[in-house]
């Protein structure tokens, strides 16, 4: 039983004279593995960044709610966990460093157990102390799903989640995933086939229809 | 709190890589090397050498505190600070790490100007105090909002002190005005309706700023 | 139509009233304006240099009241509506500081004395041309109309400093600033009831023109706007 719900109705972007997508209907009432799937350009990244709240629909409702209350943008941050391509970290500090700054700032604090869990699982607990201008691509791609686990979010959103990650990387991920969405909801964007293997349903946004698996 | 958080990690940045600090109090030792090449050897009158310390201030504030969020969005980091805080805490953070900017800025600005203008001399130095303290205020916070403006439109630099120049306005001209009085020795009770429009100014637009920086942070 | 002329017979009659009747020092018909010490033929100016500032705060005004609707509705005709406004806005500032500094020539000796209130109209136009800068530095629609919107409520909301607090306390040769002992019955309105009329006529005339123009402006952008944008 999900305590975290999300609504999304009627939703519409458009970007100047270009329609993305019009009349996109999707609902997480349950936890569990959602998917959103489409060519590139299909909108994937911009759906998701609507229904995390980051941007605005043209059109349409957007419904967080945890435990039957509803809430409001400013204090979304803290329920969302969100791994992308183009979320960047702060590279003039360390990976412990990042890490820190943001809890403090999201004004939450972790215990060191996660903490060491987390790095130890995604393999980066030798790297902790280095700069994050030093990792390659693969590391701040495991670096950035330590960034969207620390606080227990209750929704996950996960654009293209294997990008930059070899196979132990991808396996790892596909744990994350599996584990989180016991407890909690995880959205996943991609195109990857074996992304999207683990999702109980998928929404094809090219036509804006879900399929059932 | 998330904001003080907000500062710390900026001012961690930049004490590691040094790059506001440096270039700033360049451009602060150039501003005012400008203006005495450009005077020369003519002897300034006391009220113009007043008007020129806050045009420098007003030049070194348009280099130094766009960085704030410039720096964000030139490096993609501004979606990882929507993901973390509120655009509240966001900009009580910008703007604290700007009030302490400004006031460290305009101290060695202030300092340096006392040492190589013979003619800026403040007779009622107390009068001084209140209007740079409250005066210092009102720039941070305008120069932080129109900052977060300019960061999400082309052509930044231009732009900044073309837009904050006439939000800033009335505050330089009751500076001006303040420090002419200083100088002139005027009593604190003649000045009283001055500092209130500082503070009124100060108010005011923290109460703006507050209001519209959703609007301008997010998409 | 009707209206429309209306509005021309009644600019026409201003400017004609305003520029042709002749000023005298016993005015004994209704077409005669009386002397006032200092100013002469260039009273007249009255009639077109008030309105064009009347208008341009009025445009500002509307700007900034339409920038907060598109704030709180994200409708776009409404940023359409500011932008016009605006342009009118900057139109009428820049006339107003033209005919400003004609009469300040003639009644105070120079074109330009950074008097409190010619500071005011220049403020203004700095205000505008930042804000039309800000438009060209933004592509997107919707972040061009939220910044623009912002800055025109931020830029609003340092106007009351301009113009009620400016000129109390500096020292001006502006009718009506503390200083100012001589040129007292322009300002106080103890003006001649006959230049009273033309002059209330044509702040009348000249804000029915604006919101015509104003009317005109944002449709005609709205349609070009619309012609522009095709889904695909």
């Amino acid at each position: 039983m999900s305590k975290f719900e999300l609504n999304a109705e009627k939703i519409t972007k458009v970007f100047g004279r270009r329609l993305i997508f019009k009349d996109v209907d999707f609902a997480c009432k349950e936890n569990g593995i959602y998917g959103i799937s489409g060519p590139n350009g299909s909108g994937k990244s911009t759906f998701l960044k609507i229904i995390t709240g980051i941007i605005s629909p043209t059109k349409g409702k957007l419904t967080h709610s945890f435990e039957g209350k509803i809430i409001e943008a400013e204090q979304l941050h803290n329920f969302v966990g969100y791994v992308a391509p183009y979320v960047i970290l702060y590279d003039e500090f360390s990976a412990v460093e990042n890490i820190h700054f943001f809890s403090k700032i999201r004004g939450i604090t972790f215990t060191q157990e996660k903490f060491d869990f987390l790095f130890q699982h995604f393999g980066l607990f030798d790297r902790k102390d280095d700069l994050v201008k030093g990792y390659s691509s693969g590391m701040k791609q495991r670096l950035k799903f330590i960034f969207a686990l620390i606080h227990s979010p209750k929704i996950l959103f996960f654009d293209e989640p294997t990008s930059n990650l070899d196979n132990s990387g991808k396996e790892k991920v596909y744990q994350t995933v599996k584990e989180e969405s016991r407890d909690n909801i995880v959205i996943i964007a991609s195109n990857e086939d074996s992304d999207l293997a683990l999702c109980s349903s998928v929404l094809e946004l090219q036509n804006f229809k879900i399929e059932k698996r | 709190m998330s904001a003080y958080a907000l500062f710390k990690k900026d001012l961690a940045s930049e004490i590691r890589t040094r790059y506001a600090v440096n270039s700033l109090i360049m451009f602060i030792v150039v501003t005012i090397s400008v203006i005495l090449f450009s005077i020369g050897n003519e002897k300034i009158s006391d009220f113009l050498s007043g008007g020129l310390f806050w045009v420098v201030i007003f030049f070194s504030a348009m280099s130094g505190l766009s960085r704030a969020f410039v720096s964000e969005e030139e490096r993609g980091t501004t979606l990882t600070l929507q993901l973390i805080a509120s655009p509240t805490t966001i900009f009580s953070g910008k703007l604290f790490f700007n009030l302490i900017l400004v006031f460290a800025m305009n101290i060695i600005i202030a300092l340096l100007y006392s040492a190589l203008f013979n003619s800026f001399v403040l007779k009622n130095f107390h009068l001084f105090l209140y209007a740079f303290i409250l005066g210092n205020i009102g720039i941070a916070i305008a120069s932080t909002l129109i900052a977060s403006i300019i960061a999400k439109a082309s052509s930044k630099g231009t732009l900044y002190p073309v837009l904050s120049f006439p939000i800033l306005l009335p505050l330089m001209l009751t500076l001006i005005d303040l420090t002419k009085q200083a100088m002139d020795g005027t009593t604190f009770q003649s000045s009283y309706v001055e500092l209130a429009i500082l503070g009124c100014y100060d108010v005011v637009m923290i109460a703006a700023s507050f209001m519209l920086f959703d609007f301008i942070w997010k998409d | 139509m009707i209206w429309k002329i209306f509005l021309f017979v009644l600019l026409a009659f201003v400017s004609i009233a305003g520029i042709t009747f002749p000023i005298v020092a016993q005015p004994a018909h209704w077409y005669e304006f009386p002397l006032i010490m200092g100013l002469g033929e260039n009273a007249k100016i009255i009639f077109f240099h008030v309105p064009t500032a009347w208008l341009t705060v009025i445009a500002f005004f509307m700007s900034t009241v339409y920038s907060v609707k598109y704030l709180r509705n994200k409708d776009l005709v409404d940023d359409i509506k500011a932008h016009t406004s605006a342009q009118l806005g900057m139109v009428f500032c820049i006339l107003a500081t033209i005919t400003g500094a004609v009469w300040a020539k003639f009644a105070w000796g120079s074109y330009w004395s950074w008097d409190p209130r010619q500071t005011s109209i220049f403020a203004l136009l700095l205000i505008y041309g930042a804000l039309f800068a800000l438009r060209s530095a933004v592509e997107v629609e919707e972040k061009r109309a939220a910044l623009s919107s912002v800055y025109s409520i931020i830029a609003f909301v340092t106007v009351p400093f301009f113009i009620f607090i400016m000129p109390r306390i500096m020292r001006g040769l502006h009718p009506g600033s503390a200083d100012d002992t001589n040129a007292g019955t322009v300002v106080n309105f103890k003006m001649n009831g006959n230049m009273l009329l033309i002059f209330f006529l044509s702040l009348i005339g000249f804000t029915i023109l604006y919101y015509w123009m104003w009317y005109v402006g944002y449709k005609s952008m709205l349609y070009k706007e619309k012609l522009n944008k095709q889904y695909h």
